[in-house]
């Protein structure tokens, strides 16, 4: 499970343009979904560089309560975020299939390797950019703002990240930038 | 021929500087009255290796400026002219311009030719002016060179006025010309920045296909120069390959051939003109394709810099034993690794004793192998001690004192981040000695010193440190002077009493430290507060010891590497934490009666004579301890510049060295933390950085230390 692809990881390493350029040979993107609370949300599968079992994370003194601690991840240090709790979704204990998933994420400050945990790994869609809807005005603008857009799948919404914007406003930037 | 040479660049400007730097130090050796023909010599090859390379990759600016200055040291190198002070400062300008220059270059910006411009103007009113009183002395010597200085290039009778004619060129390279470095090509080229160039190759010379050895080269060019430029400067662009190569440039006008004296081959020319001139009509090549030439080259330079900047990254030169020492030590590894898979193929108890010895050899194999490695990054402080006879020569210029430098301990190493870092720190320091220490000739002199200041930069080794001492024998810092100023910018109290080191590093002081102070006060005082952070964030220490009138030292005290800790593992409640373990001074169970409390919240604890303020980590780090009472658990007395703190863990565990990695690669920099490290189960621990601990718990305890005061 914890074994790196390096298709994958080759993958990741591609740019916007040449994405764009999948996008457009294909007509849609792929996505891999997971579930939480019930729901299943999507993230773009190029940003995906593997995903793992949750291990204990080391905490890390006076951070925000969603960031679970720092793992080792073959020799780098990986901040790891709980999806949930930075949804406001109740909390669960994590069990055996709680997964981490790592992703490779493009912020202002540069690219960075953050971890989500996540209830479970569910699935990989191609979802076509006409399919995407763009989400309802919620009255959580907080956390509305993550979402790039809704689509059907199989007859069930599929909630699509924005993952860059997910820790864009995050403090996680914010401190880097200011530093 | 479509070598991408912009690869090539990064070791272009590396062998540059550090051809501006044999230069530089060359000619501070250098003095007027003592010529050794060997310093001049080593500065003329250096400068001599720029102008080339710079040619090469097409940097015209450098090559055409430092043919000028190449120009001045030729004719010192060869006696013709007596080396003088000026003409040394002049070269030694040129020398920071040149700089400037490629720094512009390799930083992918289009340089600014002012500064080079102008003083390339002084170099050639410094160089006809002093030629003309023996002008013909000087000609003799040259007419073996063909180097030319501008007053030749003015008088010249070669000098092709009219348009009437054109230079012919017949350019014969020898067969290895390229395994010399040398292109044909970028001659040519160089030749159509003269003028319109007319380009045919002679393919005569082609052996057969199946002898055709392709290193070699059999092609030669019949070349038609339409300039007005004199032959010294045609000859000038064959500078490199002339020694080994044909080359015949005659100067044709449309009635006559006139014959121009050549090199040594001169009695071929006659030869190889007439031919030359009947092979013209084979495999012609028109104008139109030389013209494209430059064009295309011109317009891969101007790309080049963009990518240069992008690709530009910094590269070690590394002694050759470090690597055999290296390969040695992973040949041992490699022995030890297979001992120990015979070992595990058939295990049984009975070969436990061998397996343990194993695996000891193997982690002295590894550590060996670790500190090894280390040194790869290791390099003498020489690199950067070297800048200061400079830097000390021109400021004495400028302060009208006399200074003598002692550099000592130049071969300590230490690791080159740190060296870089701490340059501008020293620099900072030197210039205040020589500034505000060191007293000018005339006061020396009243004070019964020898009117020669002296100023000594040491470094050594100490432990896992390296310790870099800059001392001078001035008037050192009066205690009483920065008292005032420190009463005066609110610092201390009036009635604060303070001793006088304790007054003395007040100059460390932010507050102290204003551009106001420099002018008011006799001491030191600019910005010691910027070198004391810089330091700091070293790792380092930064002592000073100054007696009034007899001079001051600064002891700078660094960790060798940034890289490696040696770290003292310690646990708060689930978490596991590293203290670098050359902060901490002792550890203690405290017994009830070592302790008090102060202003009703901290607590100090007394060791022998001092209070030592206790911080409760967890408190600090928001984490749910196992012990909450400081006499169950650890205190750690740590020490951060000057400030002894006692941390309250709840136990400690192994020292280890650990290698540090940062957080904020991935996340951010955390406060009171220096970053992680990864321990052998493979979990994550953070690393106590205990300067940043000081500022978060500052606070409190600078009013506990107030409180303690009042209570005394």
């Amino acid at each position: 499970m914890t074994t790196q692809n390096p298709k994958k990881a080759q993958a990741t390493d591609m740019t916007n343009e040449e994405a764009q350029a999948l996008v457009e040979s294909h007509g849609e993107d792929q996505y891999l979904t997971f579930v939480m609370d019930d729901e299943e949300y999507g993230v773009d599968i190029l940003s995906v560089q593997e995903i793992r079992g949750w291990e204990r994370a080391t905490k890390i003194p006076n951070s925000p309560g969603y960031l679970k601690g720092v793992i080792n991840l073959r020799g780098t240090i990986v901040p790891i975020v709980d999806l949930r709790i930075k949804f406001n979704l109740p909390k669960v204990d994590y069990t055996p299939v709680t997964v981490v998933i790592v992703l490779k994420l493009n912020f202002e400050a540069g690219e960075r390797t953050v971890g989500i945990v996540v209830d479970a790994v569910s699935d990989v869609y191609s979802i076509g950019e006409d399919e995407l809807k763009s989400s309802p005005d919620v009255s959580n603008k907080k956390n509305s703002q993550f979402i790039r857009g809704l689509a059907t799948v199989n007859e069930k919404m599929v909630i699509i990240l924005e993952l860059s914007k997910l820790l864009d406003d995050d403090e996680i930037i914010r401190n880097i930038d200011e530093n | 021929m479509s070598i991408d040479l912009s690869q090539f660049h990064q070791v272009f400007f590396e062998e540059s500087f550090e051809g501006l730097d044999i230069m530089e130090s060359g000619l501070l050796e250098l003095s007027p009255d003592a010529v050794n023909s060997d310093d001049i010599n080593t500065i003329f090859r250096a400068a001599h290796s720029i102008k080339g390379g710079a040619g090469t990759f097409g940097f015209q600016l450098v090559s055409d400026f430092t043919h000028v200055v190449e120009t001045l040291l030729d004719q010192y190198r060869a006696g013709s002219r007596p080396v003088t002070q000026s003409g040394v400062d002049l070269i030694l300008e040129s020398v920071d311009v040149l700089r400037a220059l490629l720094q512009d270059l390799q930083a992918g910006s289009s340089p600014d030719t002012s500064a080079s411009d102008a003083l390339k103007k002084q170099f050639e009113i410094f160089l006809s002016a002093e030629t003309e009183p023996e002008p013909s002395s000087y000609s003799e010597e040259q007419s073996s060179s063909q180097r030319v200085t501008p007053t030749q290039l003015e008088s010249n009778p070669d000098s092709a006025g009219s348009d009437s004619g054109h230079w012919a060129i017949v350019f014969k390279p020898s067969a290895d010309i390229v395994q010399t470095g040398n292109e044909p090509f970028r001659i040519i080229r160089e030749l159509s920045e003269l003028g319109t160039v007319s380009v045919q190759v002679q393919t005569d010379r082609l052996p057969e296909f199946t002898t055709l050895d392709p290193e070699q080269i059999f092609l030669y060019w019949h070349i038609q120069l339409y300039a007005s430029c004199t032959k010294e400067v045609v000859l000038e662009v064959f500078e490199w390959v002339i020694d080994d190569s044909k080359v015949d440039i005659e100067w044709v006008t449309d009635q006559e051939l006139v014959t121009v004296v050549d090199n040594q081959q001169t009695e071929s020319t006659q030869e190889s003109v007439m031919p030359a001139t009947e092979a013209i009509g084979i495999d012609t090549v028109p104008d139109e394709t030389t013209e494209n030439q430059p064009g295309e080259s011109q317009k891969s330079m101007d790309s080049k810099p963009v990518r240069a900047a992008a690709v530009e990254t910094q590269s070690i030169r590394v002694s050759i034993d470090k690597i055999d020492s290296l390969i040695n030590m992973v040949g041992e590894l490699v022995i030890t690794q297979s001992m120990l898979g015979q070992i595990g193929h058939d295990f049984s108890v009975d070969k436990l004793q061998r397996l343990q010895e194993g695996l000891m050899q193997l982690e002295q194999n590894t550590r060996e192998m670790q500190e090894s490695v280390m040194r790869i990054r290791m390099v003498p402080i020489s690199f950067t001690f070297s800048r200061f006879p400079r830097l000390v020569r021109d400021i004495a210029k400028k302060l009208g004192k006399k200074i003598n430098l002692q550099l000592l301990g130049e071969n300590t190493e230490l690791d080159k981040t740190v060296m870089e870092k701490i340059g501008d720190p020293l620099v900072h320091m030197v210039r205040n000695s020589m500034d505000h220490g060191i007293e000018s000739p005339e006061q020396r002199l009243a004070h019964g010193k020898p009117a020669e200041g002296q100023l000594t930069l040491n470094a050594y080794h100490q432990g896992g440190y390296i310790v870099i001492e800059i001392s001078d024998d001035g008037k050192g810092i009066d205690p009483q002077v920065i008292r005032k100023k420190a009463i005066q910018n609110g610092l201390i109290a009036e009635d604060e009493q303070l001793s006088d080191q304790q007054l003395q590093e007040l100059i460390f002081h932010p507050g102290l430290s204003t551009a106001e102070a420099v002018s008011d006060l006799s001491g030191r005082g600019v910005g010691m507060d910027v070198v004391k952070r810089n330091i700091q964030e070293l790792k380092g220490t930064v002592e000073l010891v100054s007696k009034v009138g007899e001079g001051s030292l600064f002891r700078i005290k660094l960790p060798l590497t940034l890289s490696i800790l040696d770290g003292q593992l310690l646990r708060l409640g689930d978490e596991t934490f590293v203290l670098p373990l050359t902060s901490i001074i002792e550890s203690i169970e405290v017994r009830r009666e070592q302790v008090s409390t102060v202003a009703g919240e901290t607590d100090v604890i007394v060791l022998r004579d001092e209070y030592v303020p206790v911080v409760r980590l967890y408190e600090v780090f928001n984490i749910e301890p196992v012990n909450k009472s400081l006499f169950d658990g650890i205190v750690v007395v740590v020490e951060s510049a000057n400030q002894k703190i006692g941390l309250h863990v709840d136990d400690l565990l192994a020292q280890q060295q650990v290698v540090i990695k940062s957080l904020d690669t991935n996340y951010k920099r955390i406060e009171g933390l220096s970053g992680a490290t990864i321990l052998g189960d493979g979990t994550v621990a953070l690393i106590v950085d205990i300067a940043g601990l000081l500022n978060i718990v500052g606070d409190k305890i600078d009013q506990t230390s107030v409180a303690m005061k009042t209570a005394s």
